[in-house]
């Protein structure tokens, strides 16, 4: 059994604070679980805290990428927040752009944004 | 048989150099002032008389010295007052911009002080031959420490050039800035892409802005590095803007059919700045202080 990572409520947003490191098995469960929390509360945005992630491979930057994908299809808006600058230059040199996911500097302006949907575009491949 | 041969050198070689010492002490005056007068002619009045005359005069009798005790082995201990010296001088030479040529002559023009002439005796003319190889030895030493030195001098340069060519600087609140000066490769990329990224980091800022005014040349290696510092800004939440694109550098980017798809390119950088303090709602009417 591995960890799971928790996923909580604040007004109609959830935030996943991912605090461990990121195995497989983790961000998949973590996938199931946000699907699910996203239809029982009807929230309409999600964040997704990656202050603590020091270490990316391509499965879990794909997989970023397929969380915001399915939220969307939910309804709710993905914002990744908190990337290292490491983490960051990982995922451009493995040639992840994390299409169509948006990211603020901090948890704090990726509320924000939430709050301002229209205020930016998404980042484009 | 070796043994003895090596005697007889030695005892041959001491003889010369004692007949050097004395010729050297004897005329110690006439023979400075003509190796002055010789390294002088050379250099053109590029470095004071005064200072040529007291670099020489200690050379002159470090080398006396050297060659009383220590004969002709200008690597032993005898000779280190003249390696010093000559160490000193070359490296002077060579941060004072003087060509590889004006620093050996200092040493090789004392060569010729000595120059046998049709009344030299056979002894004497073999006493030169043995001080010209010598001072050959003892110019090619200056100049090893010459290039060592030039070598020294360009990789403190580079050093240098590395540490100066990457400031992040704060134009606004929330808006930073990498303005690029000079050739970029794959090394300063990484640090300027680093250095950029930890201080959104460590700002908070959220709007950058990377200036290549001063890139001479843009090639498809640079731009794919541009590129990658842009994408990895906005993976981390920051929007990023280039400025300073020059016309010929528009021109070649067209031209080498590199896209640079929805990332915003301005010409200046107070293009940028505006560009960046609108995303960032700020009121330009008001512009008078900090945002």
């Amino acid at each position: 059994m591995t960890e799971r990572v928790p996923v909580l409520k604040i007004g109609d947003v959830l935030l996943v604070s991912i605090q461990v490191d990121l195995e497989d098995q983790t961000v998949l469960d973590l996938q199931d679980d946000l699907a699910a929390r996203i239809v029982a509360t009807g929230a309409s945005g999600v964040v997704i805290d990656i202050t603590a992630v020091e270490i990316v491979d391509s499965f879990v930057g794909r997989m970023l990428a397929t969380t915001a994908a399915i939220s969307r299809m939910l309804d709710a808006e993905t914002v990744v927040v908190g990337m290292r600058p490491a983490v960051a230059i990982t995922l451009v040199e493995l040639g992840l752009s994390l299409g169509g996911v948006r990211t603020a500097l901090t948890l704090e302006k990726g509320l924000d944004m939430l709050a301002r949907p229209d205020s930016r575009p998404p980042a484009k491949p | 048989m070796t043994g003895m041969r090596e005697g007889v050198t030695s005892v041959a070689e001491q003889e010369i150099s004692t007949r050097l010492v004395e010729l050297l002490t004897q005329q110690r005056e006439s023979l400075g002032a003509a190796w002055l007068e010789n390294v002088s002619a050379t250099l053109r009045g590029r470095i004071s008389v005064a200072e040529l005359d007291r670099e020489l005069r200690e050379l002159y009798s470090a080398l006396v010295d050297g060659l009383r005790t220590g004969g002709f082995d200008w690597q032993g201990d005898s000779y280190a007052e003249v390696r010093a010296l000559l160490g000193e001088l070359s490296r002077n030479r060579a941060r004072q911009g003087f060509s590889p040529t004006e620093t050996a002559v200092s040493v090789l023009a004392g060569k010729e002080i000595l120059e046998p002439t049709t009344e030299t005796s056979a002894e004497d003319i073999q006493a030169y031959l043995r001080l010209s190889r010598l001072m050959d030895a003892l110019g090619l030493y200056t100049l090893e420490v010459y290039a060592k030195t030039r070598e020294e001098i360009i990789s403190a340069q580079s050093e240098q050039l590395m540490e100066l060519s990457t400031p992040v600087v704060k134009l606004w609140e929330g808006v930073v800035a990498v303005p690029l000066v000079g050739t970029l490769d794959s090394a300063r990329t990484q640090v300027v892409m680093e250095k950029l990224l930890q201080t959104l980091v460590d700002t908070g800022s959220d709007q950058a802005i990377i200036d290549i005014t001063g890139v001479p040349a843009v090639d498809t290696e640079v731009a794919q590095h541009l590129l990658k510092t842009v994408v990895a800004a906005r993976l981390m939440g920051a929007e990023c803007t280039i400025s300073g694109i020059r016309p010929q550098i528009a021109q070649t980017i067209v031209a080498l059919g590199i896209q640079f798809g929805d990332i915003v390119t301005k010409a200046t950088l107070a293009d940028a700045l505006k560009h960046a303090l609108r995303r960032n709602s700020v009121d330009l009417g008001r512009a008078g202080g900090a945002a």
